[in-house]
């Protein structure tokens, strides 16, 4: 048998490999260049004790994404949502930060994460100069501490110290009308809880400088049993308790204080209670606990914000939480600023998102602002109010002032050197 | 109380079968959902209980004729693995039927009246029930084991199955049964927990743990030692955080450690031969 060529690769084999090699490898590219759609990635948490947040974070952004591509899309761009689920873990969220991307090619990021994984988000943003939207971390040296400011990364959320200032402001009044000097605080026993209770605190006795914390229950985060925390509370007899338990720990906590009757000896004081997640799981709501607003489709009280909140239930048959209203804020933030930019390239959007103000059902005026000096949602709506069991649970929610917002929040910053 | 009735299941799985039953917070777990469901379903809290207990019995019946007697006498290890693996099962089961944010199901209106003050201490009505409950639990097994002709069978198939065995008597059964109820005391715990405690996915876990430090502190295969240890734990709970707010789970474990190094068996245990 003769051979016909010789062994081993021909000039125009190598030739075609090479030249199928090249298309292989620059087709993401140029599919990318041309593509029509817009990939925007999402790293959030769908498993685990707090997969509720997740989920209704995630249905939020697609209600929001199918008006915006229903409309045309961002520039004229379909927008794809990859979401993926973080279970919670920093070093997940950044990893699949990473992932989304670099190998799923997206353009733009919103960060769904809790504190802990925003962070860890964050330096990704850092390092790859992606635009990113945190959407969920309420923690506020996020975006307070100067060495986190980066040009390319935002923050729609509420914040902790906007959260602290009105709450003690609102408690305050009612602890001076009627004389509540002795209070007790009842926080979960880890950062969140000790930071938020501190600060709300500080605040409360500067705003009423007599009252006095007489006992203060760490119990630890998910505690099954919290009848020692409750007996305690009882015996040192306080006449207003402060708690920013939340979810299951908060219901859990106001099924067993309840038998002791605990709600009609002193008035309570929980800034997470006015969320739905709570609000319709409790069945025996007692009447007059004070809650910060969380999201409620009744505050503000504007038509907008009612057919949002009705849309939702319509389209997931439940209400949303205090994580759907920001997601939903920050695809709004990204329509208008793509719409005034003329343009989805990151960089672009970034210079026109900063200082932005849009039309917004959550705003306290109909509008919200991303302040320009650190990148960070404000003039929303916030404020307090006592519950009834029943909706609309808090029929009348006191505004907050956002002017004094404004005074003690530079006045905080400079207190912990921030400025 | 809630605490001794899960600690006493677990007790009695490991003084009969010799098995560290891992998978035992589960079972509570299902007690509560089992229970909720049924409380919606009927508005009956007895019989919500009733379900929470017996559906949990049969569900350990099943689990230990399908699953766990195929690793007895195998390697501590293989058993962990086992019932660990079935911890996650579990939790991803109730994720899937009952969804997997939580839910409360709360109080029947017969309990929810004012508290009574006793002695100057408040104790609500519903606490009096469960204490009631886990008294009754304990009687009823202590003489049922030291009594009865089933008591015995059980006490001599712990001791030498072998013998049992021979002696024509259907050891696998008392083993199935032992673990049914096991299973059923960790159910009721369950059911009873459900109305003052949030239902989740994962809740035995934390409930576990404590019943371990009971079991151990009590003595393991103890009815009178996980009886003694849950009323320890909770006076160590109580006074705990009157005294040492930040340490009370600290104390906790050193009573256990303290426990451990006095009496290795625990305060009933018995030295093994």
């Amino acid at each position: 048998m003769t051979r016909t060529r010789k062994p081993g690769i021909s000039r125009r084999s190598t030739l075609a490999l090479m030249g199928a090699g090249a298309v292989t490898f620059a087709a993401p590219w140029v599919a990318r260049a041309e593509a029509k759609t817009i990939k925007i990635g999402m790293p959030t948490i769908l498993s685990g004790r707090v997969a509720q947040l997740g989920t209704s974070s995630r249905n939020a952004v697609m209600l929001e994404v199918e008006k915006v591509n229903a409309a045309g899309g961002l520039a004229g761009r379909q927008i794809e949502m990859v979401i993926r689920d973080s279970k919670g873990q920093p070093q997940e969220a950044a990893r699949i930060a990473r992932e989304l991307v670099n190998t799923d090619g997206c353009e733009m990021l919103l960060d769904g994460e809790a504190s802990s994984g925003s962070f860890a988000v964050h330096e990704v943003a850092r390092d790859l100069g992606v635009l990113c939207i945190h959407t969920c971390s309420e923690a506020s040296s996020l975006t307070a501490d100067p060495k986190q400011h980066i040009p390319n990364a935002f923050r729609c959320v509420r914040q902790g110290i906007h959260d602290s200032i009105v709450g003690a402001g609102y408690a305050a009044g009612i602890a001076k009308t009627k004389g509540l000097k002795k209070w007790a605080t009842c926080s979960p026993d880890y950062a969140y809880g000790r930071d938020t209770t501190g600060e709300f605190v500080l605040y409360l006795k500067k705003f009423a400088p007599d009252v006095e914390v007489i006992s203060e229950s760490w119990p630890k985060l998910f505690q099954p049993d919290y009848t020692e925390v409750v007996t305690k509370i009882l015996q040192a007899k306080p006449q207003a308790l402060y708690s920013c338990l939340w979810g299951g720990d908060l219901t859990s906590y106001i099924d067993q204080a309840n038998i002791y009757a605990l709600f009609t000896q002193m008035e309570v004081f929980a800034v997470n209670m006015a969320d739905y997640t709570a609000l319709t799981v409790v069945k025996n709501l007692p009447k007059g606990i004070h809650s910060g607003d969380r999201y409620i489709k009744t505050f503000p009280a504007t038509p907008e914000n009612a057919a949002w909140g009705d849309a939702y239930k319509a389209k997931y048959n439940e209400y949303p939480t205090n994580w759907s209203w920001q997601n939903a804020t920050a695809v709004m933030f990204l329509n208008e600023a793509v719409k005034k930019a003329n343009s989805t390239d990151g960089k672009k959007v970034a210079e026109v998102l900063t200082g932005l103000t849009i039309k917004c059902p959550f705003g306290a005026d109909g509008t919200v602002t991303m302040r320009a000096d650190d990148r960070t949602l404000v003039g929303y709506a916030i404020g307090w109010g006592t519950t009834i069991p029943q909706e609309p649970y808090v029929p009348d929610v006191k505004a907050g002032d956002w002017k004094t917002i404004f005074e003690l929040e530079a006045e905080w910053k400079k207190s912990k050197g921030y400025t | 109380m809630l605490l001794f009735l899960v600690a006493v299941g677990l007790t009695l799985i490991f003084g009969v079968l010799k098995v560290v039953n891992f998978s035992h917070g589960a079972f509570y777990m299902f007690g509560a959902y089992f229970a909720m469901t049924a409380y919606q379903l009927t508005g009956s809290f007895a019989l919500a209980i009733l379900v929470g207990a017996a559906g949990t019995a049969i569900l350990g019946l099943i689990f230990e004729r399908v699953f766990m007697s195929r690793v007895y006498g195998r390697d501590v290890l293989m058993q962990l693995l086992v019932c660990y693996a079935f911890v996650l099962i579990f939790d991803d089961v109730v994720r899937m039927i009952w969804g997997p944010e939580f839910k409360s199901m709360g109080m029947p209106a017969a309990f929810q009246v004012p508290p009574l003050f006793i002695a100057g201490g408040v104790v609500p009505p519903y606490y009096l029930l469960l204490i009631g409950v886990a008294l009754a639990a304990a009687v009823v097994l202590g003489l049922g084991l030291a009594r009865s002709r089933i008591g015995k069978v059980i006490r001599a198939a712990a001791h030498n199955p072998g013998m049992v065995s021979a002696l024509g008597i259907n050891t696998g059964l008392i083993y199935g049964g032992v673990f049914a109820l096991g299973g059923m005391l960790a159910g009721l715990a369950g059911a009873l927990a459900a109305p003052v405690r949030s239902l989740t996915p994962g809740m035995g876990f934390s409930v576990l743990i404590e019943s371990f430090i009971v079991t151990v502190i009590g003595g393991m295969g103890s009815i009178l030692g996980a009886l003694i240890g849950a009323l320890l734990i909770g006076l160590i709970r109580s006074f705990g955080s009157l005294g040492f707010p930040l340490f009370t789970e600290g104390l906790m474990y050193l009573f256990m450690v303290i426990v451990l190094v006095s009496r290795p068996t625990g305060l009933f245990g018995k030295e093994v031969a």
